[in-house]
């Protein structure tokens, strides 16, 4: 026995060394970065502590940006959670032929990650000013699009761009949820006198509540930071948060590189806070589970 | 006028026709189990009477009214299913609750008739536990709590005992009968397990390949089967292949020994062959046992099953089984011994498919 | 029944309308180049392009190099985590999802200030440095989805009981790393590699903030500068998505056939 502890201690020491490269990695690469950012927001250029900078994202230029991001953002991950729900709903219960599911779900892996650049060419292709759509409504009904204030470059055509990869991505992860709704449960409601309706209101969502929340929280996160499509959709014209950053970073537009700090804070800030949420929703949803 | 009545139901799913023209009568407060393997078409009749199902003919009545074409939640029936399917996000309070708020009772009344149910299963300490901290049999207990909370007309049971142990299983059955003879409620029980079935009904039905072989009490199921069908497959009834010697007298050839049935064979020919059923209970190898007929066979093999001793013997081409209850001084016959059961006559049943 | 048929043909139906017509509008908007006909001008001028040639090779280099790298890394942790260390799993796990929550431009954002050419470690100092620092940014990016699938394909194996059998047999960890442990859960690699490979080949932010010549900032560059050739680039970066995906679930369904063995 005397002999069993430092063969345990060396043991130890072996098994924490395992993990050490991902250890050294994640610190390098990821997570000092990131606490870099945070405390130089609380700096001044001269080294000195402060909440000027923290201060000074209060100005109309950047609070704008945020405003904008978060509409964006909320309204492309709600809009994508609610057609994700309605499709994965059809392929899982709409009793519709299994190719459409696979079909569906083979389109949306694909669709989930064709994001970026290129979905900004294809968007300007559709719904551009000699896009597909936009000449076919002026050449065959006589309608323009752009004179009713539809623009692509601006919140509504940046939130139609980008449910283009955020409903797939409810699909993918929601259809195993919708899978995972036993068929009795529907049954057991449906012969003690429960509509179908009272079904959904009562035992469906509530059952789906934290993957659709989880999900819809990922989708604004995804979409709060993304910056390439935009950034080729409307060059630098739409003053949104990752744009403004990303100006801030090549040519310091904002004439304090410590603001950068607070921006990018910021932005941690907010996916960080929806992240909370989805953890605290989760919790109070999964009471009933394991 | 029975309480419930299917007449003429047929079920088909695309080109198999899974129930062939049943007819049943059920009168109030009976309790009917349907008994059958899987794939027997029980399991779709219950889901017809639910109305899960749509016959593809045929009418359901219940108390006097046609439910054919009734929606499941119009019908007023309660169900319990084979995987307890408690809603997970619910208590068992609100389990309990659920048929009485969707047909909008007020809060008051609720909650009084979830307290009258949980008593009746003596849960009510865990009213306000979630499905998954509960054990397969409370779950399934809440299960029959919740189905007969809006007092339905009639309940059903989709093998509900089937996914738990062996114990629970024997008490809650006996506990599901005793509730539904204090409710009077008539009961529809699908099950495959036939001791269940002869413990706990008022009458079974025998299902085979979609239709009913045989509707009779526990007794005559089981002492009286009229098909080969059904005495394979409620106790381990042996079946004898006999030839026939002389259809008046009554004698038949089992291997190359002869013996005489009390039952009439008479309106069959010499030369036939017939199948015999024998309960392994019925025989002894006691000397001293009543009883006028004799079998000579080789064991073949002993088993100790507890309570009672299973001997396989073989006579001719058969293979004989008979039980023995246990007593400590019980010599166990040994394998390739000759021995010689002893019967009654009357005990031997002619199988007339 | 009736009704709710007719509501899941109807979602179907608004799904393939809003997929398809962005996908149908870039393929007929490529095909545009030349004046009154179809064409696959477009096309040819993409490809005959220098730059697209180069830049492409670039950021297919690198993202091998993100897949070697990475896999060398995650790999060997998901084992280590799943065998000696599973009190960490939570914490390992948390790391890996970090990337889904800050945004890719605040990560490369710290890099620049971390590792500019004034510090310890100037990684943007020199070209060769710089082109280190994108491959592991582009590691950090794909980590969730590589984590992930080798983690998957690890449970599905029971890795402690493989290494307990190959221990037994006397083997040693290079051993068992390299011979038991990747050829089983080479399924869960190749999806990783695949999807990680969909991800860097068109990636922008990383690329055009450490001011590196990958596909990703071409792709912007074009798009600011000419009318045809972007959408024949879109239909090609989407068929190049369509050929990972397709890729990942030839290898599933690889995997699961070879799975059967143990």
């Amino acid at each position: 026995m005397s002999t069993a502890s430092p063969f345990i201690d060396r043991r130890t020491i072996i098994d924490w060394l395992g993990i050490a490269p991902f250890m050294i990695f994640a610190l390098m690469f990821l997570i000092v970065p990131t606490l870099y950012l945070v405390t130089g927001a609380f700096f001044n250029a001269e080294g000195q502590f402060t909440f000027q900078n923290i201060a000074d994202l209060f100005t109309p230029t950047i609070l704008s940006a945020y405003w904008i991001s978060i509409k964006v953002s909320l309204a492309s991950s709600l809009g994508g959670a609610l057609i994700g729900f309605a499709l994965a709903w059809a392929i899982v219960l709409g009793g519709l032929p299994s190719w459409i599911r696979n079909g569906l779900l083979t389109f949306s892996g694909v669709a989930s990650n064709f994001a970026g650049v290129p979905l900004a060419f294809a968007f300007i292709a559709t719904l551009g000013r000699t896009g597909l759509v936009t000449v076919f409504l002026r050449d065959w009904f006589g309608f323009n699009l752009y004179s009713t204030g539809f623009n692509l470059l601006s919140f509504f055509g940046l939130t139609i761009t980008y449910m283009f990869f955020q409903i797939p991505l409810m699909v993918l992860i929601l259809t195993p949820a919708l899978d995972g709704l036993k068929k009795e449960w529907r049954e057991a409601s449906e012969i003690l006198g429960a509509s179908t309706w009272q079904y959904w209101r009562m035992i469906g969502l509530p059952i789906l509540w934290p993957s659709l929340l989880g999900t819809s929280l990922l989708l604004f996160a995804n979409a709060f930071g993304a910056i390439a499509t935009a950034y080729a959709l409307t060059g630098a014209s739409l003053n949104i948060v990752p744009i403004l950053l990303y100006a801030q970073i090549r040519g310091d537009v904002l004439h304090n590189p410590n603001l950068g700090y607070a921006l990018a804070l910021g932005m941690i800030v907010i996916t960080g806070l929806s992240n909370v949420l989805y953890i605290w929703l989760r919790m109070r949803a999964e009471r009933w589970q394991k | 006028m029975p309480f419930l009545a299917l007449a003429n139901i047929k079920k088909s799913f695309g080109q198999t026709q899974v129930v062939h023209d049943f007819n049943m009568a059920i009168e109030k407060g009976e309790f009917i189990s349907f008994l059958g393997p899987s794939g027997c078409g029980k399991t779709t009749i219950l889901r017809m009477i639910a109305g899960f199902e749509q016959p593809s003919g045929g009418t359901i009545h219940i108390n006097g009214k046609d439910q054919t074409r009734l929606k499941p939640n119009q019908r007023n029936i309660g169900m319990v299913f084979q995987a307890y399917a408690l809603f997970p996000n619910m208590t068992v309070f609100d389990n309990v609750a659920f048929g009485l708020k969707v047909a909008g009772q007020p809060k008051a009344e609720i909650e009084t008739r979830v307290k009258e149910m949980l008593k009746l299963i003596h849960l009510e300490h865990l009213a306000d536990r979630y499905p998954y901290q509960m054990s397969g049999g409370q779950q399934q207990r809440v299960a029959l709590a919740r189905a007969l909370a809006p007092k339905p007309q009639v309940l059903l049971l989709d093998e509900p005992l089937s996914a738990l142990d062996a114990k629970i299983r024997v008490s809650l059955r006996e506990e599901i009968r005793q509730i539904q003879r204090q409710l009077g409620i008539t009961t529809v029980f699908v099950t495959h397990d036939q001791e269940e079935a002869l413990s706990i009904s008022d009458r079974i039905v025998v299902m085979n390949a979609g239709r009913a072989d045989q509707i009779g009490t526990p007794s005559d199921i089981y002492n009286r089967p009229t098909t080969r069908f059904v005495a394979s497959f409620v106790g381990t009834l042996n079946i004898i292949e006999a030839t026939i010697v002389d259809p008046a007298a009554g004698t038949v050839m089992i291997g190359d020994q002869t013996i005489a049935l009390r039952e009439s064979i008479a309106d069959k020919t010499g030369g036939e062959t017939i199948s015999l059923a024998l309960r392994p209970e019925a025989g002894s190898l006691s000397e001293s046992a009543k009883g006028d007929t004799a079998l000579t066979g080789k064991v073949v093999s002993a088993n100790f099953l507890g309570s009672v001793v299973r001997t396989r013997i073989a006579v001719g081409k058969n293979t004989v089984s008979f039980d023995m209850f246990n007593s400590p001084d019980l010599v166990m016959p040994a394998p390739d011994e000759v021995v010689t059961l002893r019967f009654s006559a009357g005990d031997l049943l002619v199988i007339r498919d | 029944m009736k009704m709710s048929k007719f509501f899941a043909w109807l979602a179907i139906a608004v799904g393939v309308t809003y997929f398809f017509v962005p996908l149908l509008g870039t393929f007929e908007f490529s095909l545009r180049m030349r004046r009154g006909e179809y064409s696959l001008d477009a096309y040819g001028s993409v490809f005959s392009d220098v730059q697209f040639q180069q830049t492409f090779g670039f950021s297919m280099l690198m993202a091998l190099f993100t897949i070697a790298f990475g896999m060398l890394l995650v790999v060997p942790t998901a084992y280590w985590v799943r065998l000696r260390l599973p009190q960490m799993r939570p914490f390992v796990e948390f790391v890996t999802l970090m990337p889904l929550v800050i945004p890719a431009i605040v990560i490369v954002f710290g890099y620049l200030r971390l590792y500019n050419s004034s510090s310890y470690i100037p990684f943007t100092g020199s070209t060769f440095g710089t082109n280190i620092l994108l491959v592991m940014s582009y590691i950090t990016l794909s980590l969730p989805y590589m984590y992930r699938s080798v983690d998957t394909a690890m449970r599905t194996i029971d890795v402690r009981t493989l290494t307990e059998a190959a221990e037994i047999l006397g083997a040693k960890w290079p051993t068992i790393l390299f011979k038991c442990i990747f050829p089983n859960v080479m399924s869960g690699v190749l999806s990783g590699a695949f999807i990680t490979f969909a991800i860097v080949i068109g990636e922008f932010t990383m690329a055009a903030l450490l001011n590196r010549p990958a596909f990703g900032p071409y792709l912007q560059l074009v798009g600011a500068n000419k009318a045809y050739e972007p959408s024949a680039l879109a239909i090609i970066a989407f068929a190049i998505t369509w050929l990972s995906m397709g890729l990942i679930q030839l290898v599933s369904r690889f995997g699961k056939l070879t799975q059967s063995r143990p």
